[in-house]
């Protein structure tokens, strides 16, 4: 371990207060138990299908979850415990959000006015010239209001943002789907440089290829825990230096490993089985499996499995 | 270029409105015929002893025995001539009528139009942000309240607390009994003017609350607030930023699409207080039959709603820049 842990999230679950036919009310609860640390210098991939709770651990991060939202367990910055009140001050100066598409921008403000924010200084706009130009969006693209934006176009105005943003952890949902290969790599090349500056990188994706080069830990979230925390190296070197049996599944899914998808398909949030999430659809399910699961830590990795070794 | 999308765009307003104008003087043209309204009957009136030849010869002149196209072209080209016939009520021409009548009128429409529109955005503002909290349900209730009341009832209402029982305001007409029309004071005016625009006001202000909140929510759950409440906008902020600039539109594009309702409602307001606008005027004249009044109050009421309407659209196109670069770009 080089660093100490900017962010780190303990036991984290996220339910949400739901009302059903009449009156009838029931907690949904879409994150249990997630566990994440992020250090500085270091980018972390979350992996993890839809409907994992990536982008809500996001959100459950900068205070930014609805009010029918009931959280509990620890998330702390530089070792303090966050109170609501401590998200919205850090965010946007400490912690910055690259989101997932251009309905994050104002339809009536134009793009320069929103990537530099309110009340912009002579560096400010400088600076975002400069990531403008590296991420090849011309002069005219500053001009253009959100709907005029491609798909493509408007990811990197959205990653310019956080770049500009000078926060210390960059939480970045999906930043490259829709963007060519080049454009992807350019992306990714962007977060793994403030990384190297000492910032801390939460890389939300689907892109899990192309993430898994630019790297340091993986996190693979399932049905909305963290099922297992690993090296890069780990992924980089295939299934049998993987822990857990979800992300050697998710290995083995890729093109080039395989493609071999498992059967069965995620719980709903509302229907979760009694302790290991992954139980219905793993192979070596024992009794045991439906106690209460801890992280534990298998070579030099942390996982959520009693039968990894 | 920019120009001559104005053009193109102001050309495109002049052939609806026309064509709007011709049916909706087809149209009414067509019901007064139907009607059993005969307009040499109320010509002559209670003037005694009109013979049936007299009469006979009335119609005559004035070509009552044409075929029904024949007469509405004729109409029709003394309308382009700028003669839209002599009330018989009023017994003097029709367009002087309008036009002083109007004059009245706007003053009431103009104070209850400004009035909802501004109090009305400022409480649907208030209980938008207000989502859900106690202050936000008693306001939403008020207002669907006011909107279910029909306007002439709490006309009615009012003038019954007001006027009758604690005298703050006069029983009706735009200025005092018996005192010359150039004496009249302005403060006279404006305390004749209140009540009706009161009532006037009273269903677009709890309309445009409503629908102000509805619009205010929506872009307060919007992806780019919580965007901008990521980025550390303070909530003020956010309004400010992102949220009245995002309802505005919406809310002037109601207001100005509203004259037809503010039309209506006058014609209700200004009965209930004797209030003698172009709304009074016609009822007047549908209840005398005064179809040369009529039909001139139709065309013209027809000719406010649509100006509305076009100006809705035209701030709308110069505010919303997806509809002006749209054009723009077209």
């Amino acid at each position: 371990m080089k660093n100490e842990s900017i962010l780190s999230v303990k036991d984290l679950s996220v339910s949400f207060h739901m009302y059903e036919k009449g009156l009838e009310q029931y907690d949904l609860k879409v994150i249990s138990n997630m566990t994440l640390d992020v250090r500085p210098g270091e980018i972390v991939v979350i992996a993890g299908s839809s409907g994992s709770g990536k982008s809500l651990l996001a959100h459950a991060v900068m205070g930014l979850l609805p009010e029918n939202a009931a959280i509990s367990g620890e998330i702390s910055y530089k070792g303090k415990v966050l109170s609501q009140k401590d998200k919205e001050k850090l965010r946007g100066k400490e912690f910055a959000l690259v989101p997932q598409s251009v309905s994050f921008l104002d339809p009536l403000i134009k793009v320069e006015a929103q990537v530099r924010g309110p009340k912009p200084d002579m560096a400010k706009i400088e600076a975002q010239k400069e990531i403008f130009k590296r991420f090849q969006l011309d002069e005219k693209t500053e001009k253009l209001y959100p709907f005029q934006l491609s798909g493509g176009m408007a990811r990197r105005v959205l990653v310019s943002t956080a770049v500009l943003s000078g926060a210390e952890v960059i939480i970045a949902d999906e930043p490259t789907p829709g963007l060519d290969l080049d454009m992807a790599m350019e992306a990714l090349k962007v977060f793994r440089e403030l990384a190297d500056e000492g910032k801390a990188v939460i890389l939300i994706t689907h892109d899990i290829d192309l993430a898994f080069h630019m790297a340091d830990r993986i996190a693979v979230f399932y049905a909305g825990t963290t099922v297992e925390m690993a090296e890069a190296e780990d992924f980089r070197q295939g299934e049998h230096a993987l822990r857990h049996p979800y992300s050697k599944a998710l290995w083995r899914a890729l093109p080039q490993n395989g493609f071999e998808p498992i059967s069965g398909f995620q719980p709903y949030a509302k229907y979760l089985p009694k302790g290991c999430l992954f139980s219905p659809r793993c192979p070596y399910k024992t009794e045991k499996c439906e106690e209460k699961i801890p992280m534990r830590e298998v070579r030099g990795g942390y996982v959520r499995c009693i039968h990894a070794d | 270029m920019k120009s001559k999308y104005y053009l193109k765009f102001t050309g495109k307003y002049l052939v609806r409105m026309v064509t709007l104008l011709i049916a909706v003087s087809v149209i009414s043209f067509v019901l007064v015929s139907l009607s059993p309204v005969d307009p040499v009957q109320q010509y002559v009136g209670s003037v005694p002893n009109v013979s049936v030849e007299q009469r006979a010869k009335i119609a005559e002149y004035w070509g009552l025995n044409d075929p029904p196209v024949e007469r509405f072209l004729a109409w029709g080209k003394s309308i382009l001539h700028g003669d839209f016939g002599v009330s018989l009520l009023y017994r003097r021409p029709v367009l002087d009528i309008i036009r002083e009548k109007f004059a009245a009128s706007l003053a009431l429409m103009m104070t209850a139009w400004v009035f909802s529109g501004v109090i009305g955005f400022g409480v649907g503002c208030m209980m938008g942000v207000w989502n859900g909290k106690w202050p936000d349900k008693i306001l939403k209730k008020v207002c669907l309240i006011m909107c279910s009341i029909p306007t002439f009832w709490i006309g009615i209402v009012f003038l019954m607390i007001f006027s009758v029982q604690l005298g703050w305001f006069p029983m009706g007409m735009s200025v005092p009994k018996g005192v010359p029309a150039d004496q009249v004071t302005l403060l006279q005016r404006i305390h004749h003017l209140i009540l009706p625009a009161l009532t006037l006001s009273f269903l677009s202000f709890a309309n445009v609350a409503l629908h102000t909140r509805e619009k205010l929510v929506d872009v307060l759950e919007s992806d780019y607030v919580l965007f901008a409440k990521a980025r550390g906008e303070s909530k003020w902020s956010v309004l400010k930023r992102h949220g009245f600039r995002n309802i505005m539109l919406p809310a002037v594009t109601m207001q100005f699409g509203s004259f037809s309702e503010l039309f209506g409602g006058s014609v209700l307001a200004e009965n209930v207080f004797s209030y003698p606008g172009l709304g009074a005027a016609a009822s007047a004249a549908g209840m005398a039959s005064d179809v040369p009044l009529l039909l001139g109050i139709t065309l013209f009421s027809a000719l406010f709603v649509f100006v509305g309407n076009m100006l809705a659209n035209i701030i709308y196109g110069i505010v919303d820049p997806q509809i002006r670069e749209g054009y723009g770009h077209e």
